[in-house]
This record gives C-alpha cells, sequence and structure tokens, in this order.
C-alpha cells in the first residue's frame, strides 16, 4: 500500500491525542506497529512553537508524521495551520480537516474542497477527512486528492461504520484511490468490518487512547486489521438467505441402530 | 540493608541532625520537601529565585484537589497508591484542608460519560437526585445522577503554601527568596532541587504541559465540595475556595506557550461553570490565570538522584496530592545519603 508514492506495511494509523502520557503513547505506538502517526497542531501552540516539547516527543518514535488541521472551522485557518506544519515537520503530508462545529466534528464539505484545491496547488499531499458522499469525493480528486479518507462515525464516538453500505460504495466507485477509514472506531472488530470492505488503512486515536489499556488496545487494532484485511484478500462469502450445510447431507453414512 | 530506616525517629533524629540540607523552590515540591527533611533532623533551608511565596510557581494556580480516587480514573494506579495517604498528611499539617469528599457529574446527553468513568475507579458510591441535593443543595434539579467520592479531599493552595511556610517557620527553617541556585549550590551537604520546570537544564526529558483556570466570585451559588463535570472534550472542575470564590480549571495542553489564557479555552471553562450551575452567567471573574506543569514523558513524578542532588520533579497534575509523597521519599532518600557520609567518613578516620 502506497501513500502519494511511500510504500508502508502497517495498515493502521494512530492519532497522538488524549493518551494518559507520552509514555503510553510511545508503548502503544510500538505495540500497534503504525507507521504513520497524526499530530494536531493546536494553533494556539503552533504560532509560538509552543508545543515544541511534545512534538519532538513524537518525533523521536522513528514514524512518519501526517500532520493534521484538528480543529480549523474555515479554509483560512486550514491552510495557515497547513503551512505551520509542513514548516514545523518537514512534510508535504497534510491531514486536512474543515470542521462544521465543535458538536458534531462533522467535516464541512465545502470548505473541504475548497482547502484541498489551494493545498494541492501549492505542493501539499493532502489527506482530507471527508463523508462517505461520493460527489463530494470527486471533487476532491479533481482538487488533487490522491488519498480519501470517510468517516466511520464521527470523531470520538466509537460507533464504528455508521454507513457500511456508502462505504462499500464509495471503494466501489473509487479503486485506485487508497481509501482510509478515517475516525468513529471504538473496537477492533470496526477496524476488520472496515477492511472487510476493501478500505487500504484505518486511522484511529480515541478508540486506543482512551481505553483502560491504550497498549494492549494498540495491539487489538493492529490484530484485527490484519484479520480483516486478509479476509478481505481471501474473497469472503456473500450473505445467503438459506442455511447451506457444511456437511452434505444426502448419502451420510447411517450410524447406529 | 539501610539501619536508618529502622532507628526510633528520635534517635535518628540525632544520629542525622547536623546534615545541612538547601531546599531550592518554594512551591509545593520545595516546601514540602522542607518540611519532611525537618521532620528528620536536617538543619534545612529554602531558597526561592522569586521574591514571595506563590510568585512563579505554578502550585499558586493549582486546583487543590486530593481526588486519588477521581484522578485514578484517568490516570496511572500509582496516582491514587502515592495520593491516597495524602490526605491524612495534609489534614495533620493543615488545619484549612476540607474533607467532604467530591462529587462527579455529567451533562444530560453526555450521561454515558459516567458510568465509564466509574468503571476505571473505585470508592464511589451513586447517587440519586435526593442524593445529590442532601449534599449540595444548589445543584438540585440540575443532574440526575453522581458519583460521590467520600474520602476525597480539597484545600486552597493559596493558604496552604504559606501554612507550610509557617510549619516550617516554627521548625526554624528559613525561607529566603530572590536568591538563586548558583549562590548556593557549594555551601550545601545536601541540595533537593524542587525547581519545577525551571530544572529542565538539568533534567533535559522534563516538559511543559499549559493549564489555564479562572476563579469567579459568585453570591449565588454554594458548594461545599468539588465538582467535576465529565465532558467528552474537556473534562472540567469547580472549586470552592469559600466566601463565594471558585476556581474553574483547568486546561491540559501539549504547548509551552506561557502567556494568558487563550480565548478558547476561558470560553470552555466559563461553558463548564454555566453548565453546573446557570448563576455562575451572573459570577464575577476575579482571576484568568495560566501557567506550565513540569511532567516527565509518563507523567509520573519521580526523586533522582545525582552525586549529592536529589531532584523532586514532575509533579504534572497532581503538586498537592503527590508533592507530599515525593517529599518523604526524598526524605528518606537524604537519610540514606547522610549514613552513606558519615559511613565513609568513619572509614576515613579509621585509616588516618
Amino acid at each position: 500500500m502506497a501513500f502519494y508514492g511511500v510504500e508502508l506495511t502497517s495498515r493502521l494509523l494512530l492519532g497522538t491525542a488524549r493518551y494518559p502520557s507520552p509514555k503510553v503513547l510511545a508503548d502503544a505506538i510500538e505495540a500497534s506497529g503504525a507507521q504513520v502517526v497524526t499530530v494536531s497542531l493546536r494553533r494556539e501552540a503552533g504560532s509560538e512553537r509552543g508545543g515544541q516539547a511534545f512534538w519532538s516527543i513524537v518525533r523521536a518514535l522513528g514514524v512518519r508524521v501526517l500532520p493534521n488541521t484538528a480543529g480549523c472551522h474555515s479554509v483560512t485557518e486550514a491552510v495557515t495551520t497547513a503551512h505551520m506544519a509542513r514548516e514545523l515537520f518537514d512534510t508535504p503530508w497534510i491531514k486536512l480537516e474543515v470542521i462544521r462545529d465543535d458538536e458534531t466534528l462533522q467535516p464541512d464539505v465545502f470548505g473541504l474542497v475548497e482547502a484541498a484545491r489551494v493545498l494541492s496547488e501549492e505542493g501539499f499531499e493532502v489527506f482530507p477527512y471527508t463523508t462517505e458522499d461520493l460527489a463530494v469525493a470527486d471533487r476532491l480528486v479533481e482538487a488533487g486528492c490522491r488519498v480519501l479518507m470517510p468517516w466511520g462515525a464521527p470523531i470520538g464516538s466509537a460507533r464504528g461504520l455508521n454507513n457500511a453500505y456508502g462505504l462499500k460504495a464509495m471503494r466501489a466507485h473509487f479503486p485506485d484511490i487508497p481509501l482510509v477509514v478515517d475516525a468513529g472506531l471504538g473496537v477492533p472488530s470496526h477496524a476488520a468490518a472496515a477492511m472487510e470492505l476493501g478500505y487500504d488503512a484505518v486511522l484511529l486515536n480515541t478508540a486506543v487512547a482512551e481505553a483502560g489499556d491504550p497498549v494492549a488496545m494498540a495491539r487489538a487494532f493492529a490484530l484485527a486489521i490484519e484479520a480483516g484485511r486478509l479476509a478481505f484478500a481471501a474473497r469472503p462469502l456473500e450473505p445467503r438467505d438459506m442455511a447451506v450445510p457444511s456437511t452434505p447431507v444426502f448419502g451420510k453414512a447411517s450410524l447406529g441402530d | 540493608m539501610n539501619l536508618i530506616r529502622v532507628m526510633p525517629a528520635k534517635e535518628r533524629e540525632q544520629r542525622v541532625g547536623r546534615s545541612r540540607a538547601i531546599v531550592v523552590g518554594a512551591g509545593i515540591a520545595g516546601l514540602a520537601a522542607a518540611l519532611e527533611l525537618a521532620e528528620r533532623g536536617f538543619a534545612a533551608e529554602v531558597i526561592e529565585r522569586g521574591s514571595a511565596l506563590g510568585d512563579g510557581a505554578c502550585s499558586w494556580m493549582a486546583g487543590g484537589m486530593l481526588a486519588p480516587w477521581c484522578e485514578r480514573a484517568m490516570t496511572d494506579e500509582a496516582v491514587l497508591t502515592l495520593g491516597a495517604p495524602t490526605i491524612d498528611w495534609w489534614v495533620r499539617r493543615f488545619p484549612g484542608t476540607v474533607r467532604n469528599g467530591s462529587l462527579v457529574v455529567a451533562p444530560a446527553r453526555d450521561a454515558a460519560e459516567l458510568p465509564r468513568f466509574a468503571g476505571r475507579t473505585s470508592h464511589y458510591e451513586w447517587l440519586d437526585e435526593a442524593g445529590i441535593g442532601a449534599l449540595e443543595p444548589d445543584l438540585v434539579g440540575r443532574f440526575r445522577r453522581a458519583l460521590f467520592f467520600p474520602q476525597e479531599a480539597h484545600l486552597d493552595p493559596r493558604r496552604a503554601l504559606p501554612a507550610l511556610a509557617d510549619l516550617l517557620k516554627r521548625r526554624a527553617v528559613p525561607i529566603r527568596f530572590g536568591v538563586d541556585l548558583q549562590a548556593v549550590a557549594a555551601q550545601a551537604d545536601l541540595l533537593v532541587d524542587c525547581r519545577g520546570l525551571a530544572a529542565r537544564d538539568v533534567l533535559p526529558d522534563l516538559r511543559g504541559v499549559r493549564g489555564e483556570m479562572v476563579v469567579l466570585r459568585s453570591r449565588e451559588v454554594s458548594l461545599s465540595r468539588p465538582v467535576r463535570l465529565l465532558h467528552p472534550r474537556i473534562p472540567l472542575y469547580v472549586v470552592p475556595r469559600g466566601e463565594g470564590v471558585f476556581m474553574v480549571g483547568a486546561t491540559t495542553i501539549e504547548s509551552e506557550t506561557r502567556g494568558g489564557a487563550s480565548v478558547r479555552s476561558t470560553v470552555e471553562l466559563l461553558n463548564a461553570a454555566y453548565a453546573l450551575h446557570p448563576a455562575f452567567g451572573e459570577a464575577e471573574i476575579l482571576e484568568l490565570g495560566a501557567d506550565l506543569r513540569p511532567a516527565f514523558p509518563d507523567n509520573l513524578p519521580a526523586v533522582r538522584r545525582a552525586s549529592r542532588t536529589l531532584y523532586v520533579n514532575g509533579l504534572y497534575r497532581h503538586g498537592f496530592l503527590l508533592g507530599p509523597a515525593m517529599a518523604r521519599q526524598a526524605a528518606e532518600m537524604a537519610l540514606a545519603m547522610d549514613q552513606e557520609r558519615s559511613d565513609a567518613d568513619l572509614r576515613e578516620r579509621r585509616s588516618a
């Protein structure tokens, strides 16, 4: 699997917020095998290099950083944050979030498309946090995105895949674009379900960070993602309406009296 | 085997009473360490770079909750095991310690946060509306359920620090203000470095974690204990300080930016107060504060040793809860170091 030409073996992308401590974060990332972590640049911290101490911990983990524009509500804010991220982390990658409001944390898809266009033109490699809406996805690809990241459910809600049908349709419509389910997952089976739909990867944060044991949960997600991917590659059965006995009944030897 | 630990306290005091310990920093870590040292017979002294108690100390901005069981829901078990005995430490030394328990509530639409929180800790009772009203009459009708942690306590850091300074004075432990570490480093047998974030020149894995708080005054709301408001984004608390004064805290931001509270944080803090009780809408804002808490990568405190210096640091969000436990650890280590030194002296004299 490759994002913008970067080959990766792990299909789990992990966020770095809300862990009990940087130490737990580091251990969880190690347990997950993730090769990419997202880092949120809060504007109030980034503007004065305030998060330096935390970011140097993240950099020291030796994984690839995908900075994100979490908490940005407008195109201008997101673009400014992306500029800051490029400078701080020396990467063209940007996870683009343009948020409608703080209650739903739903993407503002109009702002998202506009910001994606601006940033792609400036040479950024954009990972847009979007919905499963196909028309929006078309516009994002037109704007230059070569990865799409539809939500499973609202950020932090732990609900899993709210619209598995929509996500499936998206996979069918974009067979050649890497697709990542981003946000809303709660338990490893949610991640396995996303992988079984043929998604290339899964991005999550809260489900690991706020678990009772984040390190064990990171490992559980890694295993589920591997299982789901293997299952997809193994071409699973389609559901049927009627029972199909796994052992033929006809001609079965009759035992006993 | 450390013989000093099994000696009766009195004998111990006499034996090690001559060692001179300089404690650097008059925040909660330094004052508690000085007190524990003095209680073990050390000739202690505190130096503080600031000009008065609380000057430049993030302890001054603390919430002052002694809530190890609530903290357990969000942090490492060590915070509970080290913190639970601290409540008695405070009760014995500071009469202003209020042991009224603490309350945890959630807005109706975030009600699921309560059992989640409860599932991660212990020593609580579930309260219904009547139960909440019996403890906090002003919260009647505002919340259907709450968690009550009866053994928890709280204090006002701005009274507790002067009280510790007073205890030190009675033990003839001076606090010298406006004195820098460099001025005294050579004079001490033992240096106890409690400088907080300022010690990152020697503790490179220390980082600052920004916290912001608001102090309000309301004559309409009265609370007898700290109330935590669970919220999926920003868990906040309101601590009563008496005479209508309330501290609302605190944000936790991985940033080392100094300077005033941000508008966003202030809005969140004030929203929490308002969600707890709408009468806070009419409250007067007495203070908006921000500071950096010193934290190690595991967010747990530690006492580290380098030759004759002990570093007490990394108290993060738990200065008043864990400071005394760290002080005790440091004082015990100091005793052991003293023993090493007198053993070495003895060997020297014998071989002379």
